[in-house]
């Protein structure tokens, strides 16, 4: 097929940061404009709608800390994650391993009997565990058996919703809790702490920032990072050059799962202080945070950006559902759009795409 | 350029076979018959007629088909919903599969192409899916049938079998061209034979007055070959010694079948041979990127048979891959990272787990001024330098530390000149010092110029070895050819 003479497509070799930033950001404004479409649908003006979104999310210190706590699992997260998809590991089961780092924090402070000064810290170590544990399942199968990466990690995720589900019905199910389906409340050595009138539990989103830093220092500056890079640009020179597949997988998928386990020991332990249905503690942050990691283009260090962008995302969901009377779902709308117009971008990204109305 | 003024007339009803080295020009030809690269000159005349053919579907129109040497198959499907595919059967968004299943079997019956219409393609063996391609052009009413190199995936009963196809099809009246570089299915299968060298046709001759030293000659051709200025051969200590050595391609079928050989210090080994006769198989099994299923390979007095990638380049071995993009290289990362690929696990690349930049930025300056880089710099990805560049870039990392053992696969495929020569120069300077060098390249030139002795490799075993010195092209041609040494030489006697 050819193309028109009016329309010219260019290969570009190596598309600048410039060209990279350019595309994101012209990608996100055509979801917004989509997303007006749907606003309109419901009778809202669209200016009003985002008008209040961004004063609900960023104009009071109310909303600001809201978007805050919202942007710590997304960091967490979208961290791990760049450097699973740097070694071309594609986690979709962030979402699990966060509830899986959720349950082992909670099964800590319920039953360890662990004196008050260690059971933060322990509960910390086992979320890490229980997070990796539940990504190292997959990179097993994928390594060792050549499964595919996207399905399993993806099953992965209804196997800790519906563990977590037995847990809060069945056998941790808390004798004060009157009938609900939850654990009772950790005792109060098992919170965090949080910054005085809000729900911003601080000392996971220093842990964030700090590992998002170490993460980029990780890929840039170390072996393993050098390492992680050649087996997602090229298995084929990994194995030449004599980098272990295994290793490196294994290595990404401790590293992602970790991160979304302790995403999850800072909802239960930050927020609700137990442990209770799988959509209250998560509502898909292990999915908003692979446009997290998407957007930042598998940089860590631009995930601090691009978790606070989505975090005002997601605090706009409860703005439009109070201030605006619209459906919270909505959000899952406008991050689907996103998500949509960022991969379409890859293209122009990649190509050059220039348009001539001249006659010829 | 693939295809230069070239020639080809062929007669109807007959099996018309282009014979050439790998990078002649067969498969560009068959191309632009087929309608997928438009040629910048020349036509194309079809029963006497001009014709203009833009694409594959044209091409189908004048009943051309082609099998390709990859299959175009959907493996989820059924053969019939194969051989359909792209159709437009009259029957809406339907299909008739009880209808073009008869179809299909009524022309798999006819000619020998035994394959159940509604097994799914991938439960076929290669040689059933083969036929499903065949069925697809014949399906398509095609009359001139091109089969590229259809033998190369085939086992000897299949290729027979194959055979025996054909031979019907012409029988009923169907052209076919037969893209090969095997000298035995020329003699046995065709009327009349084009061999291709360089993009050109060298010549059309009738099978039956041929016979395969002429057509190996034809083949490789007789120019001079260009000797290159290189120093006395300085032979010092055995360092490698390769020993009935087995191994399976990728398609698992035997690639080397007791392949013998020995190579010194100081010497270069040329290994020669048409493509897909073990070359491939025997630099990975060296390298450690294959696993030999038996005999043994030494380097220096030490076994190392089937010890890792990382080992092996551990011992000193440099490895200069033919895929200088898909293995030699990460082309998304930069000439700087790309140096230190093999070797930034050790001092001064790394402390600890730490890489330290620096020493990468001045070995890559290094690498740069000495191997003549061109690039913006250092942290310009490989992907953008050109052909010759990127194999500069290969070099420095495989040759830095002065490695004892280097095996070098098609390293001048696809440079310019100037490239050429330069890493011609930089292999031959390597074993001046010492080195022992296996070259193997499709260039018979490049064997026979570069090379201090020459082993030629015909379906994974070496049919012999000879000195540059006094070798014959005619008599590398027949070894290529899959004659041994030792016939080759009792057959000329005989002339003599």
């Amino acid at each position: 097929m050819q193309a028109p003479k009016w329309l010219s497509i260019e290969r570009r070799p190596i598309p600048s940061g410039r060209t990279i930033f350019t595309v994101s950001i012209l990608g996100i404004v055509a979801a917004l404009i989509v997303m007006a479409i749907f606003f309109a649908a419901y009778g809202v003006s669209p200016a009003r709608a985002y008008g209040a979104i961004l004063h609900g999310a960023l104009g009071n210190w109310h909303g600001f800390s809201e978007t805050l706590r919202r942007m710590i699992p997304l960091l967490l997260i979208g961290v791990g994650l760049t450097i699973a998809f740097r070694a071309l590991f594609w986690n979709i089961g962030a979402e699990g391993q966060l509830l899986a780092g959720a349950i082992a924090a909670a099964g800590i402070a319920l039953f360890s009997g662990l004196p008050d000064p260690l059971l933060l810290p322990v509960m910390f170590i086992a979320a890490f565990a229980g997070g990796a544990a539940w990504g190292l399942i997959p990179a097993l199968l994928k390594v060792k058996l050549g499964i595919n990466d996207v399905i399993t990690t993806l099953m992965m995720n209804y196997i800790a919703i519906y563990l977590m589900e037995w847990l809060i019905h069945g056998p941790w199910k808390g004798p004060t809790a009157r009938g609900f389906a939850y654990t009772d409340t950790f005792a109060r050595a098992a919170w965090l702490p949080t910054i005085y009138g809000t729900r911003i539990h601080w000392p996971t989103l220093v842990l964030g920032l700090l590992l998002a830093l170490v993460m980029y220092m990780l890929v840039s500056r170390t072996r393993s990072g050098f390492e992680i890079r050649v087996v997602g640009e090229n298995p084929d020179a990994a194995r030449f050059a004599g980098i272990s597949q295994f290793k490196t997988t294994l290595l990404v998928m401790l590293i992602a799962g970790g991160f979304a386990g302790l995403a999850g020991v800072g909802e239960v332990a930050g927020i609700h202080h137990r442990l209770l249905g799988p959509l209250n503690i998560s509502m898909g942050y292990g999915y908003t945070a692979i446009i997290v990691a998407w957007l930042a283009r598998r940089n860590p260090l631009a995930v601090i950006i691009t978790s606070f962008l989505f975090a005002i995302i997601i605090s706009g969901g409860d703005v439009i559902k109070v201030s605006l009377g619209l459906p919270f779902q909505l959000i899952n709308v406008f991050n689907g759009l996103i998500l949509f117009f960022l991969i379409g971008s890859e293209a122009f990204i990649r190509y050059k795409v220039s348009f001539s109305f001249r006659r010829q | 350029m693939a295809s230069d003024g070239v020639n080809l007339s062929v007669r109807k009803g007959e099996i018309h076979c282009l014979l050439g080295e790998n990078g002649a020009g067969k498969t560009t030809l068959m191309r632009i018959l087929y309608g997928l690269y438009q040629p910048d000159e020349g036509e194309i005349v079809l029963n006497g007629n001009p014709v203009h053919i833009s694409s594959p579907r044209a091409a189908l129109s004048y009943h051309i088909g082609m099998v390709h040497q990859h299959f175009r198959l959907v493996p989820t499907l059924s053969v019939a919903e194969n051989v359909v595919l792209g159709l437009d059967e009259g029957t809406g968004p339907f299909l008739n599969y009880r209808q073009t299943g008869k179809k299909i079997s009524q022309i798999a019956d006819k000619y020998g192409l035994v394959v159940d219409p509604q097994a799914k393609v991938w439960q076929l063996t290669v040689g059933q899916q083969q036929r499903v391609e065949i069925l697809k052009a014949l399906y398509r009413e095609a009359d001139i049938l091109i089969m590229d190199e259809p033998t190369s995936v085939l086992t000897p009963q299949e290729v027979d079998q194959l055979f025996s196809t054909l031979r019907t099809l012409v029988d009923d009246g169907l052209t076919i061209i037969f893209i090969t570089h095997k000298l035995d299915e020329v003699m046995e299968i065709s009327d009349r034979v084009t061999i291709l060298r360089k993009g050109k046709a060298i010549a059309t001759v009738n099978t039956a007055d041929t016979n395969k030293p002429q057509l190996a000659e034809l083949m490789v051709g007789r120019e001079v070959v260009f000797r290159l200025e290189k120093n006395e051969v300085n032979r010092g200590e055995g360092l490698l010694v390769v020993d009935d050595l087995h191994a399976l391609n990728d398609r698992g079928l035997p690639a080397l079948r007791g392949t013998s050989f020995d190579l010194h210090e100081g010497e270069i080994l040329g290994v020669a041979g048409v493509s897909g006769n073990g070359q491939r198989e025997l630099a990975e099994v060296l390298t450690g990127l294959r696993h030999a299923s038996r005999g043994h390979v030494t380097l220096a007095g030490e076994d190392v048979t089937n010890r890792s990638a990382r080992e092996i380049a551990d011992a000193s071995v440099a490895y200069v891959p033919m895929e200088r993009k898909k293995m030699g290289t990460v082309p998304n990362m930069t000439i700087r990272e790309n140096l230190i690929l093999k070797s930034y696990r050790q001092r001064p690349f790394s402390h600890g787990m730490f890489l330290d930049n620096n020493a990468a930025e001045e070995n890559a300056r290094r690498a740069m001024s000495e191997y003549q880089i061109m690039a913006p710099s250092i942290d310009t990805a490989v992907k953008v330098l050109s052909g010759g560049n990127i194999q500069r870039v290969v070099l420095a990392r495989e040759l830095s530390g002065d490695p004892r053992l280097i095996i070098a696969a098609h390293p001048t495929y696809g440079l310019d000149v100037g490239a050429t020569e330069q890493v011609r120069q930089i292999l031959l300077a390597q074993r001046d010092r010492g080195a022992g060098v296996l070259l193997i390249s499709e260039d018979l030139e490049e064997v026979m110029s570069m090379s201090d002795r020459i082993m030629v490799l015909f379906g994974g075993e070496v049919m012999g070895i000879v000195d540059a010195g006094g070798a014959e092209i005619e008599e590398i041609g027949l070894m290529m050819a899959g004659e041994r040494k030792e016939e080759v030489e009792s057959a000329s006697t005989e002339v003599a």
